[in-house]
């Protein structure tokens, strides 16, 4: 089991080694700050002084060095744009993106199990049929929309929940929370809806594959011969084999959701990574790019490390066989 | 429509129930803008939202009334003792948001602070040698040369507390080599109508009455909250909803929408920014089926392609008839500009495709057109627009639309043979700024907007005259002459200026600038 967790971990630096190098020389090709940090009638020699501040002139390498030596101490270089430090930013606004991303699973996974379970025991149901129907939608549409008719209805018409923002929150040491305000979770209820829409239909199309398949097998078979209520059956023994590649799934699906979190934030003005990584886009803010796509990867290469271990607790053949 | 009575009934049900809208305070004023404020230290980022908000907290020693006209604020009054000494008295009985009485060494701190070498802001004060204090209400601004727009530009360089900057070593403007974040950039200490409370980045900053100000309240607000939104829909959605009172930028195609909805107006007018075309003026085009010659060089191909635009069509469809067409290359309320000389060749396909043929172009010619599509009103429609009229005289534009920062990043290193560029003068407000940053040959400091190469001797005497003479009428005639010039020899296109639309929830007034900066202390609320 050491061995395997010291590969994943090397593994997983030379992953961010990789995203940081594509990263920088992507970023040769991303516009000028120079442009966007200066009024309108600076002359050319002052462009030419604040590259030069800026060390934009120095080779690719020399960048791409003082970088890494700075990412690993947490160093991210100060936002072009706000001019702080770019690691307390990202730090500020991390727990808004989890926190959202956390809530779009939570609803995905409360609703997208359950359909799912029901579909597969109820497979040429009526409410089976209708379920998959409508959960179509949930990948049809695209995000953006499902997102403005939100707003549209539950903000403009009906008036029950804010447009934008994140409400009130609370700070817990350097975490900023919306969970423990009446503002902060009414803010949430939207932007995870969206978030999480799209989710649904995958799990519960993934949990009813699984668990029909499962629902074959000989072990549920003799169980039943057995005289095992359904319940037992069910719940008690096919749905955890079913779920072993729901965790697989879910865990990478939870990295593209905090990619995808990107649009929702710009929907809902919510204070997230997602929506500074577009201003900083917008406004060539490379610092906060850099940053941006290094803190994305290691949460993408955190996750999938964490998933694998999952799979020593879940399933008993691999940690006997380690 | 059905929708309609459900609206009034579920707003007059949210203002019963549990009302979601922070409006608890009396005139409290909740706005958004696209884009948050950059910091709160008024001399780290020289975008003018920042700027025109930070004018709520932080004041200059003029300042600009509603009318674009300069007038005193913390300076009562100014001469000049010498042509290049300008000496400014001070207003007395002012004091700083933290008690801290405003004089003369405030103002030297912050002018120096502005003009220091690693200051971000130092290009908004071009020509100041250096500014001494006379005595605790009197200091001398001394420039390099005689500049008589500078009022101008100290409307942009707001003073701050030199004890307060000492005091949480802020002395010295943030350096981004330095690695280190001012303490100015998060916290504030001014002399305006209204002081900081909190800032949350990118979520909200709050400001509240400064009940010492020193000037008359013309507005009635107790509270501003300020919330960046950057999604257009989303911006409109809480301004229907009651979530905000006031918004900008509202975009021209929903405009409509608004102004039919109940509870909120638009207010439109044309704005101080100028939309044109730029040409390529050297020897080669960049970007063309052509590899020997540059058409644009010629006069005549260029009043061609001038006469091929029907800005009246572009006015109609695309900016929805809210535009105002030019023929020059500055707005109404800018000084240089004459009614007179604001005259756009009539649209005439035949004459410009007999001015290509006498240019030696009969069969036209493909050239490369660079656009901007998230910088200006409807910018990369327009340009779709023109190609397609120019395809009628047969001028192939290839047509290049992308994101603001690679685009003047693509014009400004030379590489575009025509874009299209917007131009509003400020800070400076004053045809010069037109005159040496677009017209003059590029150079070191004059032209550094001029990729395209114009260059004409007696415009370029003219902006060196400008730039030093002191009589506002003898001035305003000679940069109504470079204009002029400039016009008749189609050095740029001038297509319009573009609309500047703010929406607000009834009961609020506000006066719209054509600067595009709300000055809310000139608002009020019901």
């Amino acid at each position: 089991m050491i061995a395997f967790v010291l590969r994943r971990l090397i593994q997983s630096v030379l992953v961010m080694l990789a995203v940081a190098l594509i990263a920088f020389t992507m970023f040769r090709f991303v516009g000028d700050p120079v442009n966007s940090m200066l009024p309108e009638n600076a002359s050319s020699e002052q462009r030419t002084q604040l590259s030069e501040q800026l060390g934009l002139d120095r080779p690719v390498i020399v960048q791409f060095a003082r970088f890494v030596t700075g990412a690993v101490q947490g160093d991210f270089g100060i936002s072009y744009r706000n001019k702080r430090p770019v690691a307390e930013m990202i730090a500020e606004r991390l727990p808004a993106t989890l926190e959202l991303v956390l809530a779009a699973a939570v609803f995905a996974l409360s609703l997208g199990v359950p359909m799912g379970i029901y579909t597969a025991l109820h497979p040429k149901g009526v409410i089976s049929n209708l379920l998959q129907t409508v959960s179509l939608i949930g990948i049809s549409v695209p995000t953006f929309v499902t997102g403005i008719l939100l707003i549209l209805v539950f903000s403009v018409w009906l008036n029950w929940l804010p447009s934008f923002g994140r409400g009130d929150t609370v700070q817990l040491g350097w975490w900023s929370t919306g969970f423990l305000t009446w503002t902060g979770l009414k803010s949430l209820v939207l932007p995870a809806v969206m978030l999480g829409l799209f989710q649904i239909t995958l799990i519960m199309r993934l949990v009813r594959a699984e668990m029909m398949e499962v629902l074959r097998s000989d072990f549920v078979r003799f169980a039943r011969a057995r005289g095992l209520t359904n319940g037992a059956v069910h719940f008690g023994h096919a749905l955890g084999n079913t779920l072993m590649p729901v965790i697989t799934i879910v865990g990478l699906q939870l990295g593209s959701m905090i990619a995808f979190a990107i649009i929702t934030e710009t929907v809902f003005q919510w204070p997230g990574m997602g929506l500074l990584f577009i201003q900083a886009v917008s406004f060539a803010d490379i610092p906060v790019m850099s940053a941006y796509l290094v803190m994305v990867a290691l949460m993408f290469v955190a996750i999938n490390m964490i998933v694998d271990l999952l799979y020593f607790a879940i399933d008993p053949r691999m940690s006997a066989s380690a | 429509m059905i929708f309609h009575s459900s609206l009034k009934l579920s707003v007059a049900a949210a203002a019963l129930a549990v009302g979601l809208s922070s409006a608890a305070s009396a005139n409290s004023l909740r706005m958004a803008d696209s884009t948050d404020i950059a910091a709160m230290d008024p001399h780290s980022m020289t975008e003018s939202n920042t700027i025109g908000f930070l004018n709520h907290v932080y004041e200059g020693l003029v300042r600009y009334n509603q009318n674009l006209q300069v007038e005193p604020a913390l300076a009562t009054s100014w001469e000049y003792v010498e042509p290049t000494r300008l000496r400014f008295t001070l207003r007395k009985g002012v004091s700083f948001h933290n008690g801290n009485p405003f004089n003369a060494d405030d103002v030297v701190a912050s002018l120096q602070r502005a003009s220091h070498e690693s200051s971000p802001v130092k290009s908004n004060i071009p020509g100041l040698k250096s500014i001494e204090k006379v005595d605790n209400y009197t200091v001398d601004v001394v420039l390099t040369g005689p500049d008589p727009i500078v009022l101008n530009y100290l409307t942009n360089m707001l003073i701050l507390d030199q004890e307060w900057m000492a005091e949480h070593d802020a002395l010295l403007p943030a350096d981004i080599r330095s690695g280190r974040e001012n303490y100015a950039v998060a916290n504030s200490n001014g002399t305006g109508p209204f002081i900081l409370e909190s800032r949350q980045p990118d979520a909200s900053t709050v400001l509240t009455v400064n009940e010492g100000w020193w000037d008359e309240p013309q507005h009635n607000l107790t509270r501003i909250e300020f919330n960046p939104i950057g999604s257009d829909a989303t911006r409109i959605a809480a301004l229907l909803s009651g979530e905000l009172d006031f918004i900008t930028p509202a975009p021209l195609q929903d405009i409509e929408r608004i102004e039919r909805a109940e509870g909120v107006e638009v207010i439109v007018a044309p704005a101080l920014r100028t939309i044109m075309l730029g040409m390529n003026q050297y020897d080669k085009l960049l970007d063309s089926n052509l590899t020997d010659s540059n058409p644009l060089q010629d006069q005549r191909v260029r009043e061609a392609l001038w006469r091929a635009i029907d800005m009246d069509l572009i006015r109609d469809k695309i900016m929805r008839d809210r535009s105002r067409n030019t023929g020059l290359l500055v707005a109404p309320p800018v000084p240089g500009f004459d009614e007179a000389q604001d005259i756009r060749p009539a649209v005439d396909l035949e004459k410009a495709k007999a001015l290509l043929a006498d240019a030696g172009y009969a069969d036209g010619f493909e050239v490369g057109f660079d656009c901007p599509n998230d910088r200006y009103v409807n910018d990369e429609e327009i340009c779709q627009a023109i190609t397609s009229m120019w395809s009628r005289i047969g001028v192939k534009a290839r047509l290049n639309a992308q994101t603001k920062s690679k685009h003047f990043e693509k014009v400004l290193g030379g590489g575009s043979d025509i874009y299209m560029v917007g131009w509003a003068t400020l800070p400076m407000l004053d045809s010069y700024s037109v005159m040496s940053a677009l017209l003059h040959t590029p150079g070191d400091v004059m032209g550094a907007w001029n990729p395209g190469g114009y260059s004409n001797a007696e415009v370029d005497a003219l902006t060196a005259k400008v730039a030093i003479e002191l009589d506002p009428a003898k001035r305003t005639a000679m940069m109504t002459e470079a204009l002029k010039i400039a016009r008749d020899e189609v050095a740029m296109i001038p297509l319009h200026q573009q609309p500047l639309a703010w929406a607000v929830r009834s009961g609020v007034s506000i006066p719209l600038t054509a600067d595009n900066k709300p000055r809310l202390w000139y608002a009020t609320v019901d």
